[in-house]
């Protein structure tokens, strides 16, 4: 068991043939996920490694290939409509990898996302994409360093994430799925609808759960921990010594005020039962010492 | 990416959000010129001088004085202000120099409030925040006093409504200067919504917006943030940019294609991924507070950055004259680690390495990468973690004390 993508998700990709789509295409073809189409407007009919079909449509290659879910490379300025694409394509999964879409255009996606009450669901934009280990790899993240196993990862930010599975990978500890939700302001996927999943999910032991400065998902995400959650939660909250007011790399990543610094956002998690790393260099053996007791 | 008040003020007019008159002025000739043609213009002389600086509280720090005696008297006050270290709560101890001005109509104030338009995104829409405390520091009035501002959210597929203007209103207590006060808010709301949306800002900020004697309404400041992400669609924005606002570094970084920011420490940081750079940062301090060691920058050179980026970022920092000794921090998805190799390597023998290198390489290619390093025949230390590497970090550091 894993949570979203196991090894029956079928796969299309938007902009396949771009140089990121293809490219990633590739590595998760190698990695064995189950690539079944990709959709370029003007490359339909045409084959991708000699063996993917192209559609110039969306909705054409989800009715001739049954695709699930949708992987969107697709750059910045026609990437929104790429998603909208895929909702309107009825996919239960679209991961959209993309970096740099302009907020406007995303609080109109999550606005028709909110809509469709969990007939589909977005990971992302922004993000490093989603993984079960020996299974299925949707995204860009390095492949090599997951292994199979029962700890599940969820993270703002994508190279935190392979940190954190290159510490439990060390210590001999696999992961049942590890997701990054993306590091903009308005998106898919919260850590909330996350967390929901792993603990419905028999395969899922222990949660580490990584966050950033700005915005309320952390949160929210405690509360829902505090809550309902009977399985062990670590977390890291990157940013303690960012300044103020300016952008940190991810849009999102930016204090404005409240309680979105790294500190008032470590003292929620701790006060709802989460242990948080003191340093990133401990998430996995926070969440071993955790499950050990 | 923030722009000057009189910057934002010509965007409020296109569309169609009142302000006073007013011109910007770079020189104190054209400060006077500018009060001589807006007295000519308005029949009165009192006119507002206005130090142009992104950063907030600018009259607190003396950087904004009204001139009643007309031309002479604005230029004795361009004078002043022209060319001033203008400290604020926003800019920091050092202040920020003064070379532009905005030359405004004086009019009388029957009351200040407060407006702003921004991205909430805890509920996904555009909210609408106003407050009868105009003039103070929202984020004050939002700590002390909450019940005092009201917020709206604005459904982006219906837009503004203007029930919800006048839910603003009713709240300001503008019917008591007459239906004209109310009906003018929310012109003014619905104008602001449609330049927030169009011209794809993250934030407008009008402290105060003003109701005159004569019951208008009018911004008489104007604090707007684009979009970074939407500079692909507004290549008219590059003209608003005032590189003296910049850090140059940053703006160098921006060029080159990376996330940079500038920061107080001793210790250069060369990471891939945001949460990646802020996490080796925050290491960093964590093991070498006690000992002054901090970081200088916050670095993150992508996923798909080249060699020649890897180079680039790698010369700026060791260019930065307060870096005592570099922490390179990279975990390889789709960034190789050889590219960050060579590049570092590259930096290195063009400029020389005069501070103490330790470098932490995980993920793709990390093999191919830690042998160009060690064949390079440079001093660079390696690091097993990164808390090992922010270990070798502070004792290189201390080291050179």
């Amino acid at each position: 068991m894993s949570i979203l993508v196991n090894k029956s998700t079928r796969i299309v990709v938007q902009g396949i043939t771009g140089s990121a789509g293809s490219f990633h295409a590739k590595q998760c073809m190698e990695y064995g996920s189950q690539i079944v189409a990709g959709s370029t407007p003007g490359r339909g009919g045409t084959m991708f490694e000699g063996k993917v079909p192209v559609f110039n449509t969306l909705s054409h290659a989800v009715r001739e290939t049954n695709a699930n879910t949708s992987m969107i490379f697709v750059p910045p300025p026609g990437a929104a409509d790429a998603i909208l694409e895929a909702f309107d394509a009825g996919v239960a999964l679209v991961v959209c990898i993309t970096e740099g879409i302009p907020v406007s255009d995303m609080l109109r996606v999550r606005r028709v996302l909110d809509t469709l009450k969990g007939k589909t669901r977005l990971i992302g934009p922004n993000c490093p994409g989603i993984i079960t280990p020996g299974e299925c790899k949707i995204g860009i993240m390095p492949g090599h360093i997951h292994k199979t196993g029962n700890i599940g990862v969820v993270s703002r930010s994508g190279t935190l994430t392979y940190e954190a599975v290159g510490q439990l990978t060390s210590l001999g500890v696999g992961q049942s799925t590890c997701i990054g939700i993306g590091g903009d302001p308005v998106a898919g996927m919260d850590f909330v609808d996350v967390l929901e999943l792993f603990q419905a999910d028999p395969n899922t032991h222990g949660v580490i759960m990584i966050g950033e400065i700005g915005g309320g998902a952390e949160a929210r995400g405690a509360d829902y921990i505090k809550a309902h959650m009977t399985k062990p939660v670590a977390g890291f909250i990157a940013g303690a010594t960012a300044p103020a007011g300016k952008r940190m790399g991810h849009a999102g990543a930016i204090i404005s005020g409240g309680g979105d610094t790294a500190a008032a956002k470590i003292k929620k998690l701790e006060s709802c039962g989460i242990r948080v790393a003191p340093t990133p260099s401990d998430m996995a053996s926070t969440l071993m010492a955790m499950m050990k007791k | 990416m923030k722009i000057h008040e009189y910057q934002g003020k010509q965007v409020f007019a296109r569309y169609g959000v009142p302000i006073p008159k007013g011109y910007p002025a770079f020189t104190v000739a054209e400060a006077g010129a500018a009060a001589t043609k807006l007295a000519a213009e308005t029949g009165s002389s009192v006119v507002v001088v206005k130090a142009q600086i992104h950063a907030g509280g600018r009259g607190k720090g003396g950087g904004v004085k009204v001139a009643k005696g007309g031309a002479k008297e604005a230029e004795e006050l361009a004078t002043r202000i022209l060319g001033m270290q203008l400290v604020t709560h926003q800019t920091g101890p050092a202040g920020q120099k003064v070379k532009r001005l905005y030359i405004e109509q004086g009019l009388e104030i029957e009351r200040e409030l407060y407006l702003a338009a921004l991205v909430d995104r805890d509920s996904r829409r555009i909210a609408f925040m106003a407050s009868t405390e105009g003039g103070m520091e929202i984020e004050k009035v939002a700590a002390e006093t909450p019940e005092k501002i009201l917020t709206v959210f604005v459904d982006p597929i219906v837009g503004l409504s203007p029930f919800q203007s006048r839910q603003l209103a009713y709240s300001l207590g503008l019917e008591k200067h007459g239906k004209e006060t109310v009906a003018g808010f929310a012109k003014l709301c619905a104008s602001l919504y449609e330049m927030f949306v169009k011209e794809d800002c993250s934030m407008v900020e009008i402290n105060p917006l003003i109701v005159t004697k004569q019951g208008g309404v009018m911004a008489l400041d104007a604090k707007v943030t684009f979009d970074d992400n939407a500079e692909f669609r507004h290549p008219e924005w590059a003209a608003l940019v005032d590189e003296a606002e910049e850090d140059a570094v940053e703006l160098e970084a921006k060029a080159a294609g990376l996330n940079y920011v500038s920061l107080d420490g001793n210790v250069g940081c060369l990471v891939n991924g945001a949460g990646l750079a802020m996490a080796t940062m925050d290491i960093i301090k964590h093991v070498g507070e006690k000992h002054g060691v901090a970081p200088a920058n916050f670095l993150d050179v992508g996923g798909g950055a080249n060699e020649e980026q890897v180079t680039k970022a790698f010369s700026m920092i060791l260019k930065s004259p307060k870096v005592r000794a570099i922490f390179v921090n990279i975990f390889g998805g789709i960034m190789k680690c050889d590219v960050i190799a060579n590049g570092v390597v590259a930096a290195a023998k063009n400029l020389g390495l005069k501070v103490p290198v330790i470098v932490r390489l995980e993920g793709t290619n990390v093999e191919l990468g830690r042998k160009i390093l060690n064949d390079s025949g440079l001093r660079i230390e390696a690091a097993t973690t990164m808390f090992d590497g922010a270990s070798k970090i502070v004792k290189a550091v201390g080291g050179a004390q």
